[in-house]
């Protein structure tokens, strides 16, 4: 059952335009730790460029590591945000309203951030631009339409497009009200944003429109987004990377982690920014079933994978897992991956307790994505570090410390992304918390009264 | 014969059945049609919560144009761009039709997305910086009804307003201008 708590929308605007438009003392402690983090990966970033890829453990044949685990990771992290907000428009779901806007963020920081990925991957990262556009139109040098890894770059600038427009158009009401509440520079800056938006019947049917109609449009491309992603493998010669399930695999653990980063996410608002009355128990409670739905169903594809892997009993196939499941170090990450991406976190989602306290969605959300982290490190590495026929030159794979710098930067980059964005624009959708208020109602059922919700 | 200037008015309501109220009373006592006024609320109500006219648009054309506008991007793109410079590379063919298909399919929703933004925009008519009578207190709750009247009918509707509960009434500009 919804607890709905009784607002006015001058408290509403009052405590979702608190931090935008106040800065409170510990906003500068909090930029300065998530920079420090950011400073890390760029540091990193730098030693790299300035010396050369060298400086990573990678070594022929394992060319891909940390950096497209990390690539893998936040595309995955992107897709819950698009895909929750999309679905839960388009089901009318009405816990949706405190999560969107934070789900949409996440998702184009996270994009962002793993967009980074290949480009510092090639290590002269200014040079992507030719490698990915058609540059040369008088010697008529165009990219290859026929490799993955063009395919990538345009589906990702879809998404990262889309995503970022479809922030933007539901954010002008709530641009408007900013304009409203506040003076000077601000005033002139949300003015310019809000394009003289005034809330008429015609704007606000729009407006609903936009979000129904944006949402119906991204789905697809969310889809298509990780599908491709998982392309990079599955239609690469490395062998343990060719089961026919990696496309919905690869899609369905994207929302494995996306979602848990989003309860993680609301934990933090929550906690940060006294988001008590939007962010509440029942949220939390509905984000946890989701998961478990999602949860299963991931682990459901991981075990054809496994299956599919072991079933034709491959000689390279077999020996891949075997690496994977038993040689050390993979054998350990294999456990903690096991335990932290589905046997801790499914049990724990189960409980309703577990389920609408906030510390303990707010630890199992991070368990599911160390678990899924490691899930994508267990795919790629030993696949790669596998010693093929007549291969000369073969060496172990070990992370270095810049490459550690670029996992822990990347995740100081989309944390000060959100942090940012929601210093300058209300990170919980005001129009959509004060519309909440309007439709509801209380309905009196024999001798109780439940919050109801009026629909059109 | 003097032809009487039109002129807005902008009532300040507290609640959206004051302001529905207050809508039936300019109907009923100043001759007020739905052609006359507008509503301004700073969260959706449901269509007709005040008697406006359904909004009449054409939104859904947009990504439809959008998406053949990208699909032909995507087709030039791809067919283009390999055809300009026939390189054959692993064995496979010039034209590849399931690999253009990927990029033509991302080529087509990026178009859609983009012209939606537009054609929500265009359908919103926004930007309309100053384009008429508005507070600041409607964001925070109050239902402001815009009417547009003869300036020598502003008083009666002025009164209507005000009798209907109306917590302030601005004059201002014809709507829209």
């Amino acid at each position: 059952m919804q607890e709905r708590p009784v607002l006015s929308d001058r408290q509403i605007n009052r405590d979702l335009l608190d931090f935008v438009l106040h800065t409170p003392i510990w906003f500068w402690g909090v930029l300065l730790l998530l920079g420090l983090v950011f400073g890390a990966g760029f540091i990193a970033v730098v030693y790299l460029i300035s010396t050369g890829v060298g400086v990573w453990g990678e070594n022929w044949p394992v060319m891909w590591a940390f950096e497209i685990t990390n690539f893998v990771f936040w595309v995955g992290i992107s897709h819950a945000g698009v895909m929750i907000s999309a679905i839960l428009r388009l089901t009318q779901a009405e816990w949706r309203r405190p999560v969107t806007r934070a789900a949409e963020v996440l998702t184009v920081f996270a994009l962002a951030t793993a967009a980074l990925h290949p480009a510092v991957h090639v290590g002269r990262f200014w040079r992507v631009i030719y490698w990915v556009f058609p540059y040369d139109f008088f010697r008529g040098i165009w990219p290859n339409v026929r490799s993955p890894l063009i395919w990538d770059p345009s589906a990702i600038f879809t998404y990262l497009t889309g995503s970022s427009l479809f922030i933007y158009s539901v954010l002008i009401p709530d641009l408007a009200v900013a304009r409203d509440r506040s003076t000077g520079w601000r005033r002139t800056f949300y003015g310019i944003l809000a394009l003289g938006w005034r809330g008429n019947p015609r704007q606000w049917r729009l407006q609903t429109l936009a979000g129904i109609l944006l949402s119906g449009l991204i789905l697809p491309v969310f889809v298509s987004v990780h599908s491709i992603v998982s392309f990079d493998f599955a239609m690469a010669l490395v062998p343990g990377w060719h089961s026919t399930v990696f496309a919905p695999y690869f899609v369905i653990g994207a929302v494995w982690s996306g979602v848990a980063a989003v309860a993680t996410l609301m934990a933090i608002l929550r906690f940060m920014f006294k988001l008590h009355n939007y962010i509440r128990p029942d949220h939390f409670d509905a984000l946890g079933r989701l998961l478990l739905v999602v949860g299963n169903a991931w682990f459901y594809f991981f075990l054809l994978d496994f299956i599919f892997g072991l079933y034709a009993r491959e000689d390279t196939e077999v020996q891949i897992w075997q690496a994977r499941v038993f040689e050390w170090p993979f054998s350990a990450l294999f456990v903690i991956f096991l335990l932290t991406a589905y046997i801790l976190p499914v049990p724990l989602l189960m409980m309703r307790s577990v389920r609408r306290s906030v510390t303990m969605m707010f630890l199992t959300s991070i368990l599911i994505n160390i678990g899924m982290w490691l899930e994508r490190y267990i795919l790629i590495v030993p696949a790669m570090q596998y010693k093929q026929t007549l291969q000369f030159s073969w060496s172990v794979y070990q992370p270095q410390l810049p490459e550690w710098g670029l996992v822990i930067g990347s995740f100081g980059l989309v944390a000060l992304g959100v942090f940012l964005f929601a210093k300058v624009f209300p990170i919980i959708p005001i129009y959509e918390q004060k519309e909440s208020q309007v439709f509801a109602a209380e309905i009196k059922v024999g001798k109780v009264t439940v919050p109801g919700v009026i629909r059109e | 014969m003097a032809v009487a200037q039109r002129q807005s008015l902008l009532g300040l309501f507290t609640s959206a059945d004051a302001a529905a109220e207050a809508l039936d009373q300019l109907e009923e006592k100043a001759g007020i049609t739905p052609d006359d006024f507008d509503v301004l609320t700073s969260s959706p109500y449901p269509e007709g919560a005040f008697g406006e006219k359904p909004v009449a648009h054409r939104l859904y054309i947009f990504p439809i144009a959008g998406a053949l506008c990208g699909f032909s991007v995507g087709l030039l793109l791809t067919i283009g761009t390999q055809m300009a410079y026939p390189l054959v590379t692993h064995g496979k063919p010039i034209i590849a039709i399931p690999a253009m298909l990927i990029v033509m399919y991302e080529g087509t929703m990026l178009g859609a997305i983009l012209f939606t933004i537009l054609g929500i925009l265009f359908e919103s008519r926004l930007p309309a910086f100053g384009a008429g009578l508005y507070d600041p207190r409607i964001s925070e709750g109050y239902v402001g009804v815009i009417v547009s009247t003869t300036s020598d009918r502003v008083p009666v509707v002025e009164r209507v307003m005000r009798d209907a509960g109306a917590a302030d009434v601005i004059a201002g500009p014809p709507r829209g201008s």
